[in-house]
């Protein structure tokens, strides 16, 4: 079976750091793939990457069978690669409504349409409430993305991400700062999608309880490398993990 | 909630009752000069007054397609009056070397466009791509090389004398509607003539003009526009390609501009520097849409109209001022005629103080930052 998202010696450098490293790793639909790694490991480096955000110094990526590893950001979302990001990305004077419909827009390839009302197009309207409502953010529809507290924020970045209905879903820490009762909806949102067989998530997430509830798979990064790939079981109970996540045998091992 | 009640937004719904009386100011001043410019040949039919409102309806489609740029997409350009300038001129140099015909303003004022548009799509598709300040700096070279250009080439463009040339017949004070008996036709005193049609012209391209911005702004690509200013990188993220997105349109309003300046130039019947491509207009129109507020397009008329009245008017009144104090201390000489843009300065102090994102945009609660 074709991986849907594959990259091959994925190398970046910034002067002569390598912040990713030669990783080489494919994810197949309907796998929710969990990647950690402690901070500086390279794995909000290695979305940018596969999203188009940076371009690699070295490798290639792959979607399907296509290379996508030169085309722009804006091409990758097109090609149903959606990415959500890490520190809130908003268009903070937009609507809350006006956020989501954007991102359904993309979609339904609306955007040069320039004499229409956007307003009145129902069809996007409407796709735009039902995200909402999934997110439950429909209360707060109206006002605008930059007066909502930084939970409804972490929602909105991932309603807009679900909006793109992307084949390819990279969550980067959705629920970091978020509260103990909003967490959940966006865990729901996402445990929804992965009962859909079809779709590939990848998932930045530091909390070991969201890990173990919803990985089939953990990839662990470390000084941008790949240093263990597979079942959370295995991975969980393998030494360099251990240490990583511990800060246990730092010592010894060097 | 339900989808349809979501489908009508109504963005201000939540904020308070303040941002509602600002909505019934803005659009109520809005709708005022609307109905003003609508009977100016009536209500004001002395020339000064019908130059004034001729030069309003212009510079609304020019402001608000300025807007278009900076308050929505967040482009800032210097090369406005450029485009501006391309269509005056195209229409100028049409109707003087192909004499006072309607053919001349189509082929002139269409090359003139076409011109424009050639020029919008070279500066955008080279340089949209560097930061906001480089564009800038591009900008305002074209348009520096355009003026320099427009003076040198003295047998097409008169230098800085500009072109003087005729317009249509039928626009012309001689071409009179007349009754059964021979006589002038009048509405409500006012002469039916080819001046009241060229008035008319003015008014309705300008109307149909800014009516195209407003329904731009509101399109699903007014939407994008603004994705871009408020944040490039996501919109590209979403599947947005930011580059194509801004040279388009940086087009449309270099288009827009251009067919402005063919309103302005037939309404004129002179074209030269100074009322169409040199940077002092350029900075007017800048003053006209901070004023106004930027990213609002109902700003344009706002900004527009204070800015106009004030520059025709200003000094009439400080004069009747002066007369009035003549009497008093101090206040004559302050009030002398001589010292009006000193007046204008603090007038635009005081409006920048208290309307930091413009009057339109604070009245209607755009204001906050960042």
């Amino acid at each position: 079976m074709t991986p849907s998202i594959r990259t091959e010696n994925l190398t970046i450098r910034f002067g002569g750091h390598a912040a990713v490293n030669n990783v080489t790793c494919a994810f197949q639909p309907g796998e929710l793939t969990v990647i950690v790694g402690p901070n500086g490991a390279g794995k909000t480096t290695w979305f940018n990457l596969v999203s188009g955000q940076l371009k690699p110094t070295e490798g290639r990526i792959f979607k399907g069978g296509t290379e996508i590893t030169r085309l722009s950001a804006s091409a990758r979302a097109k090609a149903g690669i959606g990415r959500a990001f890490q520190l809130t990305n908003l268009f903070p004077k937009l609507t809350v409504l006006e956020n989501v419909r954007l991102a359904v827009q993309a979609k339904a390839g609306q955007g040069p349409s320039a004499l229409r009302n956007a307003a009145s197009l129902t069809h996007l309207a409407e796709k735009a409430a039902r995200v909402l409502e999934q997110t439950r953010l429909s209360s707060v529809a109206h006002l605008p993305a930059s007066a909502l507290p930084h939970g409804d924020q972490r929602k909105l970045e991932v309603a807009m991400l679900a909006a793109m209905e992307p084949d390819i879903f990279m969550f980067d820490e959705p629920t970091a700062g978020m509260s103990v009762d909003e967490a959940p909806v966006i865990l729901e949102l996402i445990a929804d999608l992965k009962k859909d067989r079809s779709k590939t998530i990848l998932l930045v997430e530091h909390k070991m309880d969201v890990v173990r509830a919803l990985a089939d798979r953990i990839v662990v990064l470390h000084n941008g490398e790949l240093v263990a790939d597979g079942r959370p079981a295995e991975v969980m109970a393998l030494p360099i993990v251990r240490e990583i996540y511990l800060g246990v045998g730092a010592e010894e091992v060097a | 909630m339900t989808a349809s009640t979501i489908a009508t937004p109504t963005p201000m719904r939540t904020t308070s009752t303040r941002v509602t009386i600002g909505r019934v100011i803005v659009y109520g001043f809005a709708a005022i000069v609307g109905v003003c410019l609508l009977f100016a040949p009536f209500l004001f039919p002395d020339v000064r007054a019908q130059e004034v409102a001729a030069r309003i309806c212009v510079f609304i489609v020019l402001v608000a397609s300025y807007d278009l740029l900076i308050g929505y997409t967040g482009i800032v350009s210097f090369a406005h009056t450029m485009f501006f300038g391309l269509g005056a001129y195209g229409a100028a140099i049409g109707l003087k070397t192909m004499g006072r015909g309607f053919e001349a303003i189509v082929l002139g004022g269409s090359l003139g466009v076409l011109a424009a548009f050639v020029l919008a799509v070279l500066i955008g598709l080279l340089s949209l791509r560097v930061k906001a300040i480089f564009f800038a700096m591009v900008t305002l070279a074209a348009a520096s090389v355009m003026l320099v250009l427009a003076s040198q080439l003295s047998n097409f463009t008169g230098g800085e004398d500009g072109i003087t040339y005729e317009i249509p017949r039928f626009f012309s004070p001689a071409n009179r509607l007349e009754d059964g008996n021979g006589d002038q036709v009048r509405l409500f005193g006012v002469p039916v003539n080819g001046r009241l049609y060229l008035y008319y012209f003015v008014f309705l391209s300008s109307l149909a003009l800014f009516y195209l911005l407003v329904r731009i702004v509101r399109s699903p690509l007014g939407t994008v526009l603004q994705a871009i200013r408020e944040n490039e990188m996501r919109a590209e993220a979403i599947g947005y390609r930011v580059v194509a997105y801004r040279t388009s349109v940086f087009c449309i309003a270099a288009v827009v501009a251009a067919l402005a300046g063919v309103l302005r130039a037939v309404w004129l019947r002179y074209t030269g520097p100074d009322v169409t491509l040199s940077f002092d207009i350029m900075i007017d129109v800048l003053l006209m849409v901070v004023i106004g507020g930027m990213g609002t397009m109902v700003g344009a008329i706002v900004g527009v109209v204070i800015m106009t009245l004030a520059q025709f008017y200003l000094k009439d009144l400080m004069g009747a001022g002066a007369e009035a104090t003549a009497g008093l201390p101090l206040l004559p000489e302050l009030l002398n005629p001589d010292r009006w843009l000193l007046w204008l300065g603090v007038l635009f102090i005081l409006l920048v103080y208290f309307f930091p994102s413009g009057i339109a945009g604070t009245l209607l609660g755009k204001g906050g930052r960042k």
